[in-house]
This record gives structure tokens, sequence and C-alpha cells, in this order.
């Protein structure tokens, strides 16, 4: 079982909703993975506290060329829709450097397509790190993160290689970024359910029906959790969520308490019992295969 | 003409509300602009006419012709964005996965894949009360987004010169990848949104780590500054460790959600709005004295 939790809007609790869902269920006995595919701004780490076993740096393949056997035929520039790849003709005197490519990785996808039109082989790829995975355990909960490296603009290789290593029949809990692009896609590939966490105002719900949007694109079905929900009106976001027949499987308050416990970077649940109960009944409503929004 | 980012690293930090409080404070004509285009919400703060919508289109998505194909599922093997599936006997493309990149074309030995081009978003231009907002919204799961905030703030930049507007002001998006990229590129200054959490804070240390590399001058705000007494202090300290003024800090006040669900800014909460008023008169402090320092700038294409 895979859960990704997801928000469209930033800050509204995802990581609050997430390490406490695979906190708990570690805690029920039960083989559980939290995966932070928040690959930008990772913070699930700052609450589990995780005993790093493993890490390792992740790379792309990076169109490279070894000097001397490039015709500068212009057919790796040709064929880039991305335009990533610029060839530099050779000096008509210099026949041993007849040409050279220059790449620029913050354009390049890495489909590989240049290195497969190059018709003298002379085109390779070469490994360009774009961030680190790290893997370890939080008691009984396994860990697992991505962090894209500053600079590095694309975040949905790395998450596509974080997921792959979250290992079949475990509970697996997804803390997805932000937002309802091609980023998000990437977190929610070969999800069983989505958790949106939303908040009761105007920008929760215009972003909850992004990222609605995008979880019907990709057919996994969403439901939600209602975070600070009395911080607000939580009317025209009930409303909605009717109409769309999604439905809420959680609405929490605001509690200064909770707050608190977040900015110490602890698990609230421990210091919040109210917080603890509804956390388990959510996981719980996660656990049961339970009416979701089915598109 | 400046242009100032309102950036965060961590989502939910307060951008939004507080770019819309700069507009205020601004003065009209300012012109806006939402580069947080996969969720978009600066247009909800600011009633008003929307210009008809403009398709943005970017990239292409292959198209797989079935009377053609013979199932060799080459394409398949060589795709590298899982965006090809044998779907009852049928190569299909799954559009949200493929970037059109064209190595299916290459491979296909049948000739069979063809080119559409890819509607990624729209856009329009509003006429707010304090001058024009840019915004957009991408299509669900584009890849994108990097392309349309550059678009944007073209748009953004042609207005402000046609209108003789002093500040141009974007909301920026969380994070720290693409969009952001596009978002920061060539601004006068970032203005990082923080909280005082580990988060926010964690958060805020990679934003200014990417600002640096950009050579772009950074300045921090700390909202909900009274969530945690001691928050300000690390606050100030990663701030300062990575060259960055603290413009001001911005009191937590519960009842800011329920002001901005009913259409009203920061600028109506007693406390949050002269400690708002602070942090813009340290922007224009900073932005409009005689320049000590030519900052040097990237104003390379995105």
């Amino acid at each position: 079982m895979r859960l990704v939790v997801a928000s469209g809007k930033g800050g509204t609790g995802k990581t609050l909703v997430a390490t406490h869902l695979a906190g708990l269920a570690a805690g029920r006995g039960i083989e559980a993975v939290y995966a932070d595919a928040d690959v930008e701004a990772p913070n699930g780490h700052l609450f589990l506290a995780p005993a790093v076993e493993r890490e390792e740096r992740h790379a792309l393949p990076l169109p490279v060329l070894p000097a001397g056997r490039c015709a500068a035929c212009g057919a790796c520039q040709d064929f880039c829709p991305y335009h990533a790849i610029l060839v530099l003709p050779g000096a008509p005197d210099a026949p041993d450097a007849p040409g050279s490519v220059l790449v620029f990785p913050e354009l390049c996808h890495n489909c590989g397509g240049c290195v497969r039109v190059c018709p003298s082989a002379a085109l390779s790829e070469a490994p360009h790190e774009d961030g680190t995975l790290r893997e370890g355990r939080a008691g009984p909960l396994r860990f697992l993160e991505g962090r894209l490296d500053v600079g590095e603009p694309r975040a949905a290789p790395l998450i596509r290689d974080l997921l792959r290593r979250i290992p079949a029949d475990v509970f697996a809990v997804v803390d997805a970024p932000p937002g309802a692009s091609c980023a998000t896609t990437a977190a929610l590939s070969g999800a069983d359910r989505a958790l949106l966490v939303t908040e009761p105002t105007p920008f929760g719900l215009h972003d909850l029906r992004a990222a609605l949007r995008l979880c019907r694109a990709v057919e996994v079905p969403a439901a939600v959790v209602l975070n600070r929900a009395d911080l607000g009106d939580d009317r025209p976001l009930r409303a909605f969520l009717d109409a769309e027949r999604v439905p809420v499987l959680a609405a929490w308050r605001y509690d200064p308490d909770v707050a608190a416990a977040v900015a110490r970077g602890e698990l609230a649940a421990r210091r919040v019992p109210w917080l603890r109960e509804a956390a388990e009944r959510l996981l719980d409503a996660c656990l049961a295969p339970a009416e979701v929004d089915r598109p | 003409m400046k242009q100032v980012v309102v950036a965060s690293g961590k989502g939910g930090t307060g951008k939004t509300s507080l770019t819309a409080a700069f507009a205020e404070l601004a003065g009209r004509p300012v012109v806006l602009v939402d580069a947080d285009v996969d969720a978009a919400n600066l247009a909800l703060l600011f009633p008003g006419p929307d210009e008809p919508a403009r398709e943005f289109e970017a990239g292409r998505l292959a198209r797989i012709d079935a009377a053609r194909c013979t199932l060799c599922k080459r394409c398949l093997e060589a795709c590298r964005f899982d965006a090809l599936r044998l779907v009852e006997r049928r190569l299909a493309v799954r559009e949200i996965a493929c970037e059109g990149c064209g190595v299916c074309a290459v491979v296909c030995p049948e000739d069979a894949v063809s080119f559409e081009p890819q509607r990624a978003g729209e856009w329009t231009v509003r006429e707010t009360r304090f001058g024009p907002l840019v915004h957009a919204e991408l299509a669900p799961g584009a890849g994108n987004s990097g392309k349309l905030v550059a678009r944007l703030r073209e748009t953004a930049r042609g207005l402000a010169e046609r209108l003789g507007a002093r500040w141009l002001l974007i909301d920026g998006p969380p994070g720290i990848g693409c969009p952001v990229h596009a978002s920061v590129t060539g601004a006068d200054l970032l203005v990082a949104v923080t909280e005082p959490t580990p988060s926010a804070l964690h958060d805020l240390g990679r934003l200014l780590e990417l600002a640096e590399r950009f050579r772009l001058p950074a300045a921090v705000v700390l909202n909900k500054a009274d969530l945690d007494p001691a928050g300000t202090a690390l606050v100030t300290a990663a701030a300062a460790a990575r060259g960055a003024e603290l413009l001001g800090r911005i009191p937590f006040d519960p009842a800011v959600p329920r002001h901005l669900a009913a259409g009203r800014g920061l600028l109506v909460v007693p406390g949050v709005r002269e400690a708002v008023t602070d942090c813009w008169d340290a922007v224009v402090r900073r932005l409009e004295a005689p320049a000590a320092r030519p900052e040097e700038r990237n104003d390379a294409a995105v």
C-alpha cells in the first residue's frame, strides 16, 4: 500500500500528517516506510530524527564528448528539443579536432536522444550528480529521503529514483512536494491513494482543486485531511468536496500546542493526546479499503 | 524599475499575503507577477477583470499511429520517462509523462510517431486597483513551469516600462528548483519569508544558498515571529551566515487566516500592519539608496 501525502498549497501540514501516519503505523508493528519526496525542501528528518545508515549520491546521465571524434555534423543539436546542445564547428585547418559540443546541463532532460542520433558514436553519457538519497531508521520505521542539490533545476528524476527504493509489500507514506507540477506528478506515480492536506482558506481551496485535477489525471483516488479546520471558513471547501464526492478523512483543529511542538521539531502526537487519537483514527481510515474518490 | 521577488523555500510561510501587502504599500502603479504557477493564489486577493486567457504552449507530445505501429516496442524500451504503455494491444502515450523528447520517433522503424504541440497552461493579465497582475495556471502535472514563469516576467517587464512603474513584485514559488530559478533570475532583491520552525529554517538555508549562487542580493522577513521566541535568534544567525539582512519580524495572529478568507489582506490586522510596513520601508531603503556597489547580476535566459 502506497499512500502519497500531497496538498497543492504549501505549508498546510503534509509533513505533520505523513510523519504521524508512518510513525504510528510502525508503532503498531506494521512494516512501514516514510519516504520524503519533497526533495527541494525535505523536512521529515527534522521530526523523525532517523539514524541514517546509507547515503548515496544520485546522478543523471549527461551527454559528454570525448575529444577528437566529433565531426561537428550537428545531428545532436538538431535533435535536442530542449536546446541543451550547441555544436561548435572546428577550425578547417585543425583536422585533429574538427568540432566540439557544448552541453547545458540545466536544460538537458536526459532523454538520451543525442547519443542515439550521433552518427560517429562520438557522444556518450557520463553521470551528472544532482542530489543525495538517504536511507535509515527511526525506531521501527524505515526512512528514505531524496535531497536535491542547491542549484539543480529538476526534482522529478530524483523523486522517481527515490520511489524505486520503496520495497514492495510495505505500508509506504510518501511526503510529496507542494504544487501540481511535474515534481508532484512524479511523487504520485505508483500511488494507491493520495491524501490531500488542505486548510479552509481561499488559497487552500484553490490549490486543492489543482491537486485534485492532477490526481484524476494520473488516476489516483484521493481523500482529504482538513488541517487547522477552525481557522478560516470551511464552508466553501466542504461544498466543493461534497460536489466532487471527495471524502474528508479527518479535520484537525488549530492548537497552539501542536504549533509549538512543530516549532520544536517534535512529533506533536507525543505531546498532544487529542492529536494522537485523531492520527490513529486517520491511520485506520487509510488502512481500511474505504470509499475514496474514484475518478 | 526594481524587481523584488518574494520566495520562501518552505511553502505556507506567507509569501502571497506579504506580496499583496507590499503591493498596497508600494502604491500605484505597481506590476505584480504570480510566479507560483501551479498553485497561483495572488489573484484571489485582488479581484478585478482578467484579459482573455492566452494559451501557453510549450514542448510537444508524441502520438503513435496505430495503423503503422507493429508493436515492436522499441519505443517502450527507449523511453526514459515511462511515457508509453501497452494497453489492449496498442501502444498509448501517457500525456502526463511524455516530455516530447522524440527518442521514440528516432527508434521507430515504421515511422509511426508524430508530434503535436503541448498545452502547458494559460496565462492572463488582471487589472487590479494597484496595477496589472500577470498570472497563470499551469496544466495539471505540466513540466514547463520555468518557461511559463519566464513568459510572465517578460510580459510584466513590458507593462512596467509602459506604465513607468517603480516596482515589479514577484510572488515566487516554494522550493529551490526550476520555477524558482526562473523567478529569481535577474531580480534586484530576493525577500525570503520564513517562520521560526526547524522546517522553515532548514529550507531558508537552501534558498539563501541558491541566492548566493545566482549572485542575487537577499533579505529575510521572519513571519509568525512570536510562535517561538528562540526562533528569532536562529533566523537572524541563519540570515547573517549567508549575508542576508533581516528586514523585520511579523507577529503571529490567528485572525490572519480569517481575514484572508474574507479577502482582506495583512494590513487590516493591528500589529501586523506596522511590522509589514517596516519590512517594506526596509526594502525601499535598500533598493532606492544610491548604489554603493553594483551587484553582479545573472541575466541568463531560462
